[in-house]
């Protein structure tokens, strides 16, 4: 209404308050746009395009897809992916479970025991990587060894033995992320209704059906969420696995990411490579939003 | 799915005979508590609960005793650890100092210190912005910093290498520079949220009065709303600090020759050395481990504090 009459002066100060918050925006939106979209933009780009330095791209259509997708080294990272994402994130959320009920409380001890137990989630990961390279050491005095070869059990090739050495990734990947996942279910765990489990007693309920109960139902929001990171962050595990093995041996844990990091860096195929990463990124997107969907649905009911 | 299952349990749960098996104990308030009911008496429980807190503690906390350890030790073959120190040496940091440790910890705290300080700046305006302004289209930026979340330099790391080589307009080789980390850490789609989630809880009472006083954009933010905003600008400093000394990929793909490394990726230049023995990687690895450590002792309850409202947040 006031639009049609409105004073230069007037106008000059709406157009200000709609300048404004662009200005707060712009550093932000640029550098998103600069080194995050326009990645993303340019990678989608590449993956239909044979990549020659100096001799020019060629349009090859969905050729980088069908190679990669056929490639067989890919499709054994993708079981890996699969089997570590999976492995590690229910491992994960199992134990920060336990750890929860374990050093759930108010008291200074179990404060100073959190704080302590957090620390593998603090830590860079190419410094874990370099711990557990030097906990799995192959011969009989390496740490782990040493322990075992108390119990009597030969030294262990954690890293070497094909058939062994997904595992070993998994066993670090759930030491990290437990106690990560540990801090979000202890918020969940904080917000369950103490009078409920005073009712719980009241009616006489046993420990475990008041854990079933009460408690889960309760944090069921916390785990879905503890879920969702860790699946996503499943799907495009790199550091984990290159610090700690490389992908080796023999391309025995060689993940998604990993093989598309080969194919880029070292053997500088950038369209495959790109092709590789954009597959991933549809497949996290895809999950992203089922699961949000899900949820939604979930919390609807 | 398990809602109707807690209502049609719990006034059922008197009859079955587990219920009424353990429904003798002395019901102190303590039981109430946790999630297990822990008793805070000595007891057989109670014994439990302290071997596995030791068991816990053995699993999670001790292996960083042996960096420390195998860091002090003179063993060159460096295949023996253990959670005390032999002979303590600081023969480790000498070798690792002459193999230019503190040259990629200077890289690292440069990248840190500067990479934190654009992302709290950028998100701090950012926020502001999304929280204290209603303009068209904010729902869509607001999406636009969700998806950067998507979009880790993992997804991105191929592309995103050949932008650091050549920026798009400018031209600009940003590569073998610490700009080349820097910059792409700028705009973080968690800090956004975080901040505007918490901005947009302050009164627009106090926005007002300060208008009235003709305070200008710049002032309200600096002098008004961001004072306001100091538990979550911990949160986001705190956060932002891990995750940019967590960066591994981005360094190395930022890096024109291996002098250009941070200190979480010159481990591996350490480690592959034939010349020097675990014990150096594990001084590395202390050099790389202690700040991360000191700003998460100092910060822990903010840090704490964020992870798990960021979580519940979505």
């Amino acid at each position: 209404m006031t639009a049609t009459v409105t004073p230069p002066a007037a106008r000059r100060a709406l157009t200000r308050r709609a300048v404004v918050p662009w200005l707060f925006l712009a550093p932000g939106l640029l550098l998103a746009l600069v080194f995050k979209f326009w990645p993303m933009a340019k990678g989608v780009w590449l993956s239909f395009f044979d990549v020659r330095p100096f001799l020019g791209d060629k349009w090859i259509g969905l050729d980088n897809y069908t190679r990669v997708l056929t490639d067989h080294r890919f499709q054994d990272a993708i079981g890996h992916t699969l089997v570590l994402g999976i492995g590690q994130s229910v491992g994960a959320i199992l134990l920060g479970f336990v750890l929860a009920l374990l050093l759930e409380g108010q008291a200074r001890s179990l404060k100073l025991l959190r704080t302590a137990v957090f620390l593998p989630a603090v830590t860079a990961t190419a410094v874990v990587g370099e711990l557990w390279r030097l906990m799995y050491y192959p011969t009989s005095d390496g740490l782990l060894n040493s322990g075992l070869h108390l119990l009597g059990l030969g030294p262990v090739q954690f890293l070497d033995n094909p058939n062994l050495a997904l595992w070993s990734t998994m066993a670090m990947g759930i030491w990290i992320w437990a106690p990560y996942n540990m801090v979000i279910i202890l918020a969940g765990l904080a917000g369950v209704d103490r009078s409920l489990y005073e009712a719980a007693a009241m009616d006489g309920v046993s420990l475990w059906q008041r854990l079933r109960y009460v408690t889960l139902p309760a944090i069921r929001p916390a785990l879905m969420i503890v879920l969702t990171l860790a699946t996503i962050r499943g799907l495009r595990v790199f550091t984990e696995v290159y610090v700690l093995t490389g992908g080796g041996p023999a391309g025995s844990t060689d993940v998604w990411m990993t093989r598309a990091y080969t194919l880029g860096f070292t053997r500088n195929d950038i369209g495959g490579a790109s092709a590789a990463s954009v597959v991933l990124l549809c497949v996290t997107l895809l999950l992203t939003v089922t699961i949000n969907h899900l949820r939604k649905r979930g919390e609807a009911r | 799915m398990s809602a109707p299952v807690i209502d049609s349990a719990r006034p059922a749960a008197p009859d079955t005979p587990a219920g009424r098996s353990t429904g003798r104990q002395r019901t102190t308030p303590a039981r109430f508590d946790t999630a297990l009911g822990w008793s805070d008496r000595p007891g057989f429980a109670w014994a439990l609960r302290v071997l596995l807190c030791l068991l816990a503690l053995g699993i999670f906390a001790a292996p960083f005793l042996t960096i420390f350890s195998g860091a002090f030790t003179a063993n060159p073959s460096g295949s023996s650890l253990s959670f005390l120190p032999h002979d303590s040496t600081l023969t480790n940091f000498k070798v690792a100092g002459e193999r230019g440790i503190w040259d990629y910890l200077g890289n690292s705290l440069v990248i840190a210190g500067g990479g934190l300080l654009l992302q709290l700046v950028v998100c701090t305006l950012a926020a502001y912005a999304l929280a204290r302004h209603r303009f068209r289209g904010r729902a869509l930026i607001m999406m636009l910093f969700m998806m950067t979340l998507m979009l880790p330099e993992e997804v991105i790391a191929i592309p995103l290498s050949l932008v650091l080589g050549d920026v798009p307009v400018v031209h600009l080789d940003l590569k073998g520079t610490v700009w080349g980390v820097i910059l792409p850490l700028g705009a973080w789609g968690f800090s956004v949220m975080m901040l505007t989630e918490f901005m947009r809880d302050i009164p627009t009472e106090i926005e007002e009065a300060a208008r009235l006083d003709g305070v200008g954009e710049l002032r309200m933010l600096w002098q008004v709303v961001l004072p306001l905003c100091k538990p979550a600008l911990g949160v986001a400093g705190v956060l932002g600090f891990i995750m940019i000394w967590d960066q591994y990929l981005l360094p190395l793909i930022a890096a024109k020759d291996p002098t250009d490394y941070t200190v979480t990726v010159a481990l591996s230049i350490l480690r592959t050395d034939p010349e020097v023995g675990s014990g150096v990687v594990l001084a590395g690895a202390v050099i790389a481990l202690i700040p991360s450590l000191i700003v998460y002792l100092l910060l822990q309850r903010s840090l704490v504090t964020g992870i798990a409202a960021g979580a519940t947040k979505g």
